[in-house]
């Protein structure tokens, strides 16, 4: 094979090692739950298999023997020999991680120390042994490039002065050589390879026509072979065909006897009857060699007969419980090519409402066939739309795979028992939206490892199980997606959040604050609360970075806590970040796009509901509780002076700490969906706007970015007096 | 005439490893993805040799030797077994569903078709 080829395989290998690695971890996952099939076992042996098997193909020396370990521990569970109990499973987790590494390190070409995963090495090694059956002796030598010489001619043939061999050799195939497809005119056409060959036919044995069975074998060959090759090369041409055949073979006159014949004959003289079943005993007396003497010639055969009975059942029982897993078909597609699809249906979806537009403006009655066949145009582009974005959107599956673990690494660094239960795997979202949730998923479960979690002893002295537990669930709902890390640790300490805050002057010290509210300090800007600043979690390095990066995705993050019970962060996030539910707004001529998530009612306000609080400051009431009214059109400079609130309409919205503001705008347009075009891709970061879209009739809109629009008020100590004083 | 191959694994490294090695050689080659899969590929096609992995979701290596050796139409066709296992207890396995030799993972080409040509009339 070329290189090129070769560099395309090794490139599929550790493509499929990576889903090969993710399909392990969620099956090892579902056996540390107890939730494991015997199917699911069997996929992640195969798993690892293939891994060790591709490895071998590459000479990736430390992962095959690695892979064999574990493999060999995984056939023991599959086979019954081990049972997954939590300390098995403990190790069998820590292995798959190494595992990772080590296929990792492959791809990139890179070693990793043997020393570092010694001890995981060693462990995995130790459950390789079952009581009462010896340590399997180095089958890993098998995995070695191994070079045996398959008697082509050519490689013997310049060899000078080989000493030639007369070999005599009889040969009675059975009637399952032929049953196994195999031919005994092509094993005569591989012996006459190796040398001058006159072969007999002993034909005696053939019955009348009338007799004849069409599968029997009747056939007997007596052959003479003189050739310079060595008797293992002669005894490779019968490797296939050694079970099924009666064959001796006599080396210059002497005969062949293997050490396992005389075992087997012995044993049988002694006993006086046949010591090893009787399937087994045709084997290894009936053909003077067994499928050992191929590789070691000298040794003694060590096999013993008993292996094949349960090798069978356990074979039995797998096809049984493979028997009907219905797996899905799929296709790779490079990305580029799904996002071209995406962009062209998003300029579909434009052409459509312009040409609605075109129609409205025409006065077409609502029963011509130009409006109906408009309306139908309507409803399957956005089933187009809906299907595209189905093609971009992916399980949360690889995420949360991603993070058991980090709960494992982090819980190994603090020294705590945890356990990380995972809900919702299936549940998909758009792939931009997955990867971008990473890196805040990453921070919120190292938080509840490290912070939310106690130490065991901790636990043990309140009453809980030694053992924490983080929950991490996906589910969609209302057109989001809602992620939700929980964990059952102690809670949030309000009172040192609260004395933290003061502290760091991040409140008044005598604000008074809701449960709530001390809650969603920590969301603020470089607040810790760590009592010892440890290295897992980082220093101020906190929930305001989660916060911040849910924010930029279009979604929301909210706490709640319970004291000596845990907490629980949610998230909610738009599905895809390639459209919209917005509603239309006009402000100073210009037509703005709210996201409608953001949105808690409208109303029109009315005379004294406006309070003005400094120079230019204003607040609404609204049901009693004063929010802060922000006229758009000042903020992003469409005019200079502040319009009269009475003219407009207030849109309540809320961010997500759950601050409430009200949005000044000239004008409510209607709700629809917009196509998202990147204003950063196109033209540049605009502070206030996250985005832009084309409507119908052609022009551009931009939509808002409320949170940067309210947080403009963040910085304003009006507003946190507001957000956190007396004002409700 | 040129002999067709039918290779059956779950594994995308192995089958593209198979490929390129048979193709070099001068086989057609047709893959399979699980012993399922390969008996709707026998349904339309007749190889030379099947060459199979063992471990394989859906149906192994197993059920498809002995299913193939089942039907009338492939009683004679070779099947080697791909193992990366050397013990005994596979191979006598596989010989007893039917099996007519074994090529041990990680194959060298020169060996694959070696042990290709032992069983291909």
């Amino acid at each position: 094979m070329t290189v090129d080829t070769m560099a395309a395989i090794r490139q599929t290998f550790f493509q499929e090692c990576e889903e090969q690695l993710s399909e392990m971890e969620l099956g090892l996952l579902a056996m540390d739950e107890g939730s494991a099939d015997s199917e699911t076992v069997n996929a992640v042996f195969r798993a690892v298999h293939s891994i060790k098997g591709g490895a071998g193909a590459f000479k990736l020396t430390a992962l095959v023997q690695f892979a064999h370990s574990f493999e060999t521990a995984l056939d023991h569970v599959r086979s019954g020999k081990l049972t997954p109990l939590p300390d098995v499973m403990k190790v069998m987790l820590r292995a798959a991680d190494v595992l990772a590494d080590l296929v990792e390190a492959s791809r990139d070409g890179k070693e990793i120390d043997e020393s570092s995963y010694a001890a995981i090495a060693s462990e995995v090694k130790a459950l390789t042994v079952i009581e009462g059956q010896a340590e399997e002796v180095e089958e890993v030598i098998d995995f070695q490039p191994t070079v045996i010489d398959f008697g082509l001619p050519e490689i013997t043939i310049d060899i000078p002065a080989t000493p030639s061999h007369d070999y005599r050799i009889n040969f009675s195939p059975r009637p399952e050589l032929y049953g196994n497809a195999n031919e005994t005119v092509l094993v005569l056409r591989e012996l006459n390879r190796l040398g001058i060959m006159q072969a007999t036919c002993d034909t005696s044995a053939v019955p009348q026509l009338d007799a004849v069975d069409p599968g029997g074998a009747y056939l007997a060959w007596s052959i003479d072979l003189n050739s310079e090759h060595e008797i293992a090369d002669v005894r490779e041409v019968f490797e296939f065909v050694e079970g099924e055949a009666d064959l001796s073979i006599e080396t210059d006159g002497q005969a062949e006897v293997s050490d396992a014949d005389i075992a087997a004959l012995l044993s049988q003289a002694l006993s006086g009857a046949p010591a090893v079943e009787p399937e087994a005993q045709s084997q290894t007396i009936a053909e003077p060699a067994t499928p050992q003497m191929q590789a070691l010639p000298e040794t003694t055969s060590v096999e013993p007969a008993s292996t094949p009975a349960p090798a069978a059942e356990i074979a039995k029982a797998e096809s049984k419980t493979a028997a009907v897993v219905p797996t899905q078909t799929t296709i790779r597609v490079e990305f580029d090519r799904v996002d071209r699809l995406i962009n062209l249906v998003g300029e579909l979806v434009i052409n459509q409402a312009m040409l609605s537009q075109r129609v409205i403006e025409a006065n077409f009655a609502g029963s011509s066939s130009v409006v109906i066949g408009l309306e139908e145009l309507e409803q399957l582009t956005r089933e187009i739309q809906e299907s595209v974005m189905a093609i971009r959107a992916q399980p949360v599956k690889p995420l949360f795979q991603r993070m058991s673990r980090m709960v494992r690494e982090v819980a190994d660094a603090t020294g705590k028992e945890v356990r990380l239960k995972t809900e919702g795997e299936a549940t998909e979202v758009d792939k931009t939206v997955v990867e971008r949730l990473a890196e805040p998923l990453t921070h919120m479960i190292r938080n509840a490892v490290d912070h939310g979690i106690e130490a065991p002893e901790v636990r043990l002295a309140a009453g809980k199980p030694a053992e924490g537990m983080v929950r991490m669930t996906a589910a969609h709902r209302s057109g989001r997606i809602v992620i939700e890390v929980s964990d059952d640790g102690a809670g949030i300490d309000r009172p040192k959040v609260r004395a933290s805050a003061i502290k760091k002057g991040l409140i008044a010290a005598d604000a008074q604050l809701s449960d709530n509210d001390i809650d969603n300090l920590l969301f603020l800007p470089g607040f810790s609360t760590a009592a010892t600043v440890s290295s897992i979690s980082g220093r101020g390095v906190g929930m305001d970075v989660v916060k911040r990066s849910i924010v930029a995705l279009g979604g929301r993050i909210s706490i709640s806590s319970r004291p000596g019970l845990g907490s629980t962060f949610s998230m909610s996030l738009p599905l895809t970040l390639a459209v919209l539910d917005g509603m239309a707004v006009s402000v100073a001529g210009q037509t703005l796009v709210v996201p409608l998530t953001a949105i808690v009612e409208t109303s029109k306000p009315k005379k004294g509901e406006i309070h003005s609080l400094g120079a230019d400051g204003r607040v609404m009431s609204i049901r009693n509780t004063f929010v802060p009214v922000i006229d758009v059109g000042t903020q992003l400079g469409f005019r200079d002076v502040a319009m009269e609130p009475e003219r407009g309409v207030a849109i309540l919205v809320e961010t997500g700490d759950g601050t409430r503001n009200a949005l000044l705008v000239d004008s409510i347009q209607d709700q629809r969906q917009v196509v998202i075009k990147s204003l950063e891709a196109n033209y540049g970061t605009v502070a206030g706007i996250a985005a832009a879209t084309i409507l119908g009739d052609g022009r551009v809109a931009l939509i808002l970015d409320v949170d940067a629009l309210v947080s403009g008020l963040l910085n304003d100590p009006l507003a946190g007096e507001l957000r956190y004083g007396t004002g409700g | 005439m040129t002999q067709t191959i039918l290779t059956v694994d779950d594994s995308r490294t192995m089958r593209d490893m198979l490929r390129m090695a048979l193709a070099e050689a001068g086989f057609n080659v047709m893959q399979a993805v699980d012993g399922v899969h390969g008996l709707e590929v026998l349904q339309t096609a007749m190889p030379d040799v099947i060459v199979t992995d063992i471990n394989m979701p859906k149906m192994d290596g197993f059920g498809l030797i002995e299913a193939v050796r089942k039907d009338g139409r492939y009683r004679n066709v070779p099947i080697l077994v791909l193992t990366t296992e050397s013990d005994a207890a596979k191979k006598t396995r596989a010989k007893e569903a039917g099996a007519t030799g074994w090529i041990v993972k990680p194959f060298e080409p020169v060996k694959l078709i070696a042990a290709i040509r032992r069983v291909a009339a």
